[in-house]
């Protein structure tokens, strides 16, 4: 069988259908309506303007991350200290502002250079992973968990010790900064359209980076198979550390938007989990750009979407957490299916094509010996 | 600080202890026959919530814990048929996985939150409880403590001293030539991996049924336990004594952090809470680093005893992961 465009796109839709329906056995179990639930989750999040702008907002350093990500997995690379990248990006967001709140500069200027500060932060922090990746031999798993549990017990040093609210410290963060050092909203509403733009050019950035330029083909290479690429005269830990920086850039500047348009403080859980949905969106897009952004958009509507949950249906809001992961799980089920028993070496076409389209190269190093 | 409450702590250490120890061996076995088993921190949550809520149902401790293995064991059978069968990334898997299961596991847990349930209770083994020193440290313990010390001795023998462990790490180093000896690599793979499972999914109960009874939901304090337990692992270079050394430092480190908190009132307490992860790095840092290219360049060019007293050290301390770790095994 020739696997047709329209059969794939079949096999996709088989898995969203199972992962509906998990989900729905789950809520079953759990003595819920599942209809009622999912239309709670429709309205929550595209009801009405107020609730669309809150989607809008959660995309943004939803997007933001996925961008970054995309880098660290064309390169083979599994940044799963993006967590701790994001904190860090807030860390020193925040520190920027602290330190010019009082200067009389420009806002505008101030809050440019917080944003700035705080991508240097998330470069940082990646560029650690990285370091500890290529010269230290850690793998960037174990090196990138480590490192999220640390940017957390800083993150809550802070905001207990040296930048504790006047008074008593507590949970909710340090002290707002002004009004002024926002990033300007629109009327009526917290979502900023500064944070949008600055989402969508770095997606566009990210596309044009891999698609389009000789860096990104590169990468691609190291990605693949980074033996080989090495053979052939790249300098493979270059460009590992590169993608980490590159990646922390994203997620930093993702902390700085939290800081400077969510939130305005300094909270203790200021990445909010965006780090590790992203890997998932990453993933469910199979780490294509063009679908990052209608995806991350879906996600970040299930978030917002189920936050009514506890209130309307007295159900827990991770719902949304449960449906995204089983649609991810059923898509990458399915993908292995299909290769499975669909593109099996056909007698009638020829052998080499075949070998050539295995997805998967780097796998026949499990052959040596 | 008293005799009689330092022993009490240390013992408690040794409690605290057991549910990383039982995850950590069980990933072990899975590592050690090449899966990597990456879903563990929704594992041990989703355990938690199952194991506590079979027993709060059925009012049984041991059906609650056996709950808990036969969800690890699920899991466990989910990764392998992802990544076995149908040859998806194990890593892609397992972070799917550890990420669904704790969200069902606050989900589906909703209901039971807070209510209190059968908790299990200490065994005083008659006579060896009295020794001094000895008695109130290991004698003193609830059943599964007990279970976790037999199970160092156990998972250690089996896999240095006996035949099917001696497969167990061929199918791991090199899945050719145990397959070309007669070994099934895929099954054996599945098998381990789903032993593996079910020791992983006793972690979760122990928590839920002992030391922290109960399901409190995110305010339960077990979201991390996984992760750590997995670089414990690594820490413990694929070797149940040692990673049992790397569960004991890890449940001594917190334990000196809580104790440690009266003495530096700067510090607040969730920052000393996390205070072994950093050293956990390092120490993963210097289990690795010998493997680095590097490294042995570097040391190549220091005089001669400096050399081998550095060389030395890093050898005693340095892990090596099994060669065919997250490769998929194929028999063309």
């Amino acid at each position: 069988m020739r696997s047709s465009r329209w059969f794939d796109l079949l096999v996709q839709a088989g898995a969203v259908l199972l992962a509906l329906l998990f989900t729905t056995l789950v809520l079953l179990a759990s003595n819920a309506p599942p209809l009622e639930a999912f239309w709670n989750i429709l309205i929550g999040s595209v009801g009405s303007w107020g609730k669309f702008s809150d989607v809008l907002i959660s995309w943004v350093p939803l997007l933001l991350v996925t961008a970054g990500l995309l880098i660290t997995f064309t390169a083979g690379l599994w940044n799963i200290g993006i967590e701790g990248q994001i904190t860090l990006g807030a860390i020193f967001t925040t520190w920027m502002l602290r330190t010019l709140q009082d200067s009389g500069w420009n806002p505008a200027l101030i809050i440019g250079l917080s944003i700035l500060a705080g991508m240097a932060g998330g470069a940082l922090w990646a560029a650690l992973a990285g370091a500890l990746k290529t010269f230290g031999g850690v793998n960037e798993i174990f090196g990138g968990l480590g490192l999220n549990f640390v940017a957390t017990a800083l993150n809550l040093w802070l905001i207990f010790g040296p930048w504790k609210r006047p008074g008593v410290a507590s949970m909710s963060g340090t002290v707002p900064f002004d009004e002024s050092l926002s990033l300007p909203a629109l009327s009526g509403s917290r979502l900023s359209l500064y944070a949008v733009a600055i989402a969508v050019v770095a997606i566009l950035v990210v596309y044009f980076l891999l698609k389009g330029t000789y860096f990104g083909l590169r990468l691609k290479a190291v990605g693949k198979n980074a033996k080989a690429a090495y053979l052939l005269g790249l300098p493979t830990w270059q460009y590992i550390l590169i993608s980490f920086v590159i990646c922390g850039l994203f997620a930093g500047m993702a902390g700085a938007v939290q800081v400077t348009s969510v939130y305005h403080r300094l909270i203790p859980s200021i990445s909010s989990g965006y780090g590790f949905l992203g890997l998932l969106v990453a993933m469910l897009i199979n780490y294509q750009p063009v679908w990052a952004a209608p995806v991350a958009l879906f996600f970040a509507a299930l978030n917002i979407g189920s936050i009514q949950l506890p209130v309307v249906l007295k159900l827990d809001s991770t719902l949304a957490g449960v449906l995204q992961g089983t649609l991810v799980l059923f898509v990458l089920l399915a993908d292995g299916v299909r290769q499975k028993f669909v593109r099996k070496p056909d007698p009638h076409t020829s052998t080499g094509s075949v070998h050539r389209s295995n997805p998967l190269p780097e796998r026949e190093k499990g052959e040596k010996v | 600080m008293n005799v009689d409450i330092l022993l009490i702590s240390l013992a408690g250490v040794l409690t605290a202890a057991a549910p990383v120890l039982f995850a950590v061996i069980g990933e072990t076995f899975s590592e050690r026959a090449g899966v990597i088993n990456l879903s563990m921190n929704g594992t041990i949550l989703l355990t938690a919530m199952g194991g506590f809520a079979v027993a709060l149902a059925t009012d049984n401790i041991v059906l609650g814990f056996l709950a808990g293995m036969l969800i690890g064991a699920l899991v466990a059978a989910l990764v392998a048929f992802a990544s076995i069968t149908l040859k998806q990334s194990q890593v892609a898997v397992g972070f799917i996985l550890a990420l669904l299961c704790r969200d069902l596991s606050y989900f589906l847990g909703n209901p039971i939150m807070g209510e209190s349930g059968p908790r299990l209770s200490a065994v005083p083994i008659p006579f060896l409880s009295e020794m001094p020193v000895l008695g109130p440290l290991f004698f003193k313990q609830d059943a599964i403590t007990y279970l976790s010390f037999i199970l160092i001795a156990a998972a250690w023998t089996f896999i240095f001293r006996t035949r099917p462990g001696l497969m167990l790490q061929g199918i791991g180093e090199r899945p050719a030539a145990a397959f070309v000896r007669g070994a099934n690599v895929n099954r054996m793979r599945y098998f381990y991996t789903i032993l593996g499972g079910a020791l992983i999914g006793l972690a979760g109960p122990i928590y839920s049924l002992s030391i922290k009874a109960g399901w409190k939901g995110t305010i339960s304090g077990l979201d991390g336990i996984g992760w750590i337990a997995l670089s414990i692992t690594i820490f413990g270079g694929w070797n149940p004594a040692r990673a049992a050394f790397g569960a004991y430092l890890f449940a001594l480190l917190q334990w000196l952090g809580l104790v440690l908190q009266p003495l530096l009132p700067g510090v607040p307490s969730q920052v000393l809470q996390v205070a072994p992860f950093p050293l956990m790095i390092l120490t993963l840092l210097f289990v690795n680093i010998g493997n680095a290219e590097w490294v042995e360049r570097t040391l190549a060019g220091l005089p001669e005893p400096v050399r081998r007293a550095i060389a030395k050290i890093l050898r005693a301390l340095r892990a090596t992961p099994p060669a065919a770790l997250g490769v998929p095994f194929e028999t063309e």
